[in-house]
């Protein structure tokens, strides 16, 4: 144990009575407050990046914000704003360009009126074009006799043709017991139940937000109002497309990005994460208000911690794992290369005396050496040290080692990916023991607690260890890969012998010896994670790290190492 | 009853009762999932005297979701050879799709359609990525599962 990184009793201590205090309150959220809470006072890390959290209400305030800016300058209603902001993908300055530039042309392409040429009677323009009058016209029995007569809808007429005396046939159902109507300002007439199955098929099944009006070819598009009285009491469906308005809004904006949980709403807004360019430096990861556990990365699809390897090493990483790993395995234990051509042999059956499809060489499987020293010895080879076949096995081994090689740093990137796996395992063993403690030693329920806190420690290290294995692996052989590589030996074996003393069994005797080793040597682990994350990042920073491969962003490597 | 199967009945009795357009006949409309339709094309065109038959089929969210519709292939119906045709019968048109499609269109709103897609045809060409899409990639047996990108929209 190094001295060097023991914190005294008390200091570590206190900290560790805060975070009961929280847990006590409500379960596992409560480490995202206490996160929040210190970071801000605390000095700044290197490896950890400014972001805020936000729920579904601040971003519809953002919102909000910007739908009133642009309802105030063109002095339309609210909802028509909301529309043009959605149709120009919320670029606002782009939309008051064009919009001051053409007003009706904008409006006529976002889905609020309707194009001049298409309605030739002087009846229906009234409520389209300058007025934008997007109200929802609401019909009964009585005055259906106004049915639309333009070209765009000879299909509606023609399978409901207009009657003034007739009571209302809506063309979609054919239900002509229905009193309530809707229509856009097109005037599209159909009935509300239509409407209603019409918008909530969009919305749940196409998860669309852009809910253009029933009528063939027509273009008109409904306002948040409509939506909701097409909806009618269902609220759930509303929710839901206020959520996918929300959804549309952050994916425009390169600063918010969604938090890809299932069914999380949270956004996260990170601008010192957004710019490609930021991504060779830092390793944005980030995690929503809504759950400390809803980690992901800002900068990429990844959606987990892969710190302290930048996004596009891992998503490299990622693809060879997913493109070669079980390949590779199988190739590595079940074949053999001939030693003069290289190709790649399965042997499956038969004498050890092999003859290479592909060049005819003839040689032994047993020592790769040439067949012709090995006479009639057809099923035992005696002859392993022979100079011939050290040569044969030497070609053999060169070209396997790159294979070798990432065999070596994926077999333990998967270790550790395992472990994590079988974490859960862990923490209800550790849970066992630290009641089993509480029985058999004098020790009270927070006395216990340094036991979970190890293994939370032991957890997160293990994704940081993971991580580093994905960066040995491109990092171009040179001083600072080794010094990477003492700082990545150090973190594991302190990890290993921390997990080691979680599993150890307790001894009633020596169970406070073993919270004083275990809490000791949790904080010894903290620290050398910590050593890992911050010098991996602050070697971004300092251009520190090569690799040994072109890898976005970075300059091109001076030698390829493999 | 569903909202299908009442609008398909009035579609039904529409038909029986006006008859259906020049060149379109009902083949057959047993119960409210498929029907068959006939069509062709009438006057100087490339499948003149070729008559094709239409299967259509409806899910119970029938008209807000679009019927499947292909061309029948069989011993005795063959898909015409058009660039928006596949061997198999699936076709490739924007109005059967869910961006094209409107609740408003019926049965024979459909046929109307594939109708003036046919007389239009400038050549007798099946689509460049039909033997990839048909034979290849096997194509679902339901057309609606593929994601057309419609090429053009002239035919």
């Amino acid at each position: 144990m190094s001295s060097d990184y023991e914190l005294s009793d008390n200091e570590y201590y206190d900290e560790d009575d805060d975070e009961m205090m929280y847990e006590d309150d409500d379960g596992s959220a409560s480490e995202m407050d206490v996160d929040f809470k210190i970071t801000p006072s605390a000095k700044p890390k290197s490896y950890e990046i400014e972001y805020e959290s936000l729920t579904q209400p601040q971003v519809e305030k953002l919102i909000t914000q910007d739908v009133e800016d642009i309802s105030g300058i063109f002095g339309v209603e609210p909802d028509v704003a909301s529309l043009l902001l959605r149709h120009f993908n919320w670029n606002k300055e782009r939309l008051i360009e064009k919009y001051m530039d053409n007003a009706t042309a904008v409006s006529v392409a976002a889905g609020l009126a309707l194009p001049e040429k298409a309605e030739p009677s002087s009846s229906r323009s009234r409520s389209t074009g300058s007025s934008l009058g997007l109200g929802i016209r609401r019909a009964t029995r009585r005055n259906t006799a106004e049915q639309p007569k333009s070209g765009k809808t000879k299909i509606l007429e023609r399978v409901s043709p207009p009657a003034d005396d007739q009571p209302f046939v809506c063309p979609i159902c054919f239900d002509d017991s229905q009193t309530k109507t809707l229509s856009l300002s097109c005037e599209h007439k159909f009935c509300s139940e239509c409407w209603n199955t019409y918008v909530t098929s969009k919305i749940r099944t196409e998860a669309e937000h852009w809910i253009t009006c029933m009528a063939e070819d027509c273009k008109l598009v409904a306002t948040d109002e409509f939506v909701k009285s097409a909806l009618k009491d269902d609220a759930k469906t509303f929710a839901r497309f206020q959520e996918l308005v929300v959804r549309q809004f952050v994916s425009c904006n390169k600063n918010l990005k969604y938090c890809p949980y299932p069914s999380c709403t949270h956004t996260v807004s990170c601008p010192a994460g957004a710019s490609k360019s930021a991504l060779t430096t830092i390793v944005p990861i980030v995690s929503c208000g809504a759950n400390a556990s809803h980690k992901f990365c800002f900068g990429c699809a990844i959606d987990a911690d892969h710190r302290p390897v930048v996004c596009g090493v891992a998503k490299m990483w990622l693809q060879k794992c997913q493109d070669d790993s079980e390949t590779a395995n199988w190739i590595k234990s079940n074949t053999k290369e001939c030693s003069k051509c290289q190709s790649t042999i399965e042997k499956n059956g038969g004498c050890n005396h092999m003859t290479c499809k592909k060049c005819k060489y003839e040689f032994c499987w047993v020592c790769m050496g040439p067949w012709t020293e090995h006479g009639t010895a057809w099923y035992s080879c005696n002859r392993y040290d022979e100079k011939a076949s050290i040569d044969a096995r030497d070609a053999q081994s060169r070209s396997r080692a790159s294979l070798e090689r990432y065999l070596h740093y994926y077999n333990r990137w998967a270790n550790h990916e395992q472990s994590a796996k079988l974490s859960v395992e862990l923490y209800a063993k550790t849970e066992r023991k630290m009641e089993e403690m509480q029985i058999t030693s004098d020790m009270t329920w927070i006395e216990v607690q340094f036991m979970k806190k190890a293994m939370d420690e032991v957890f997160k290290c293990r994704m940081t260890l993971k991580w580093t294995y994905a960066m040995a692996y491109y990092l171009a052989k040179n001083n600072q890969k080794e010094l990477f590589e003492d700082n990545q030996r150090d973190l594991e074996r302190a990890v290993e012998e921390l997990s080691e003393l979680i599993e150890s069994s307790i001894d009633p005797e020596s169970a406070l010896a073993l919270r004083q080793k275990v809490t000791d040597k949790t904080v010894y682990v903290q620290k050398r994670n910590e050593i890992m994350l911050e010098d991996t990042a602050n070697g971004y920073l300092e251009e520190r790290w090569n690799w040994n491969i072109a890898v976005d962003g970075f300059d091109e490597p001076a030698e390829i190492a493999i | 009853m569903a909202v299908s199967t009442r609008r398909l009945q009035k579609e039904l009795t529409e038909i029986k009762t006006n008859g259906t357009p020049v060149g379109i006949k009902l083949l057959q409309a047993d119960n409210f999932e498929s029907w068959f339709l006939s069509i062709e094309v009438l006057g100087d065109t490339l499948y003149q005297g070729e008559v094709f038959a239409l299967k259509f089929r409806f899910d119970s969210q029938y008209p807000i979701s679009a019927p499947a519709v292909q061309f029948v292939v069989d011993d005795y119906y063959k898909a015409p050879v058009h660039p928006h045709v596949y061997s198999n019968g699936h076709i490739c048109a924007s109005i059967l799709g869910s961006e094209g499609w409107s609740p408003v269109l019926s049965v024979i709103s459909v046929c109307i359609t594939l109708q003036s897609m046919l007389a239009f045809a400038k050549e007798r060409k099946r689509p460049p990525d039909n033997d990839g899409y048909v034979i290849r990639a096997r194509a679902p047996e339901n057309p609606k599962k593929t994601r057309f990108v419609y090429h053009d929209d002239e035919v």
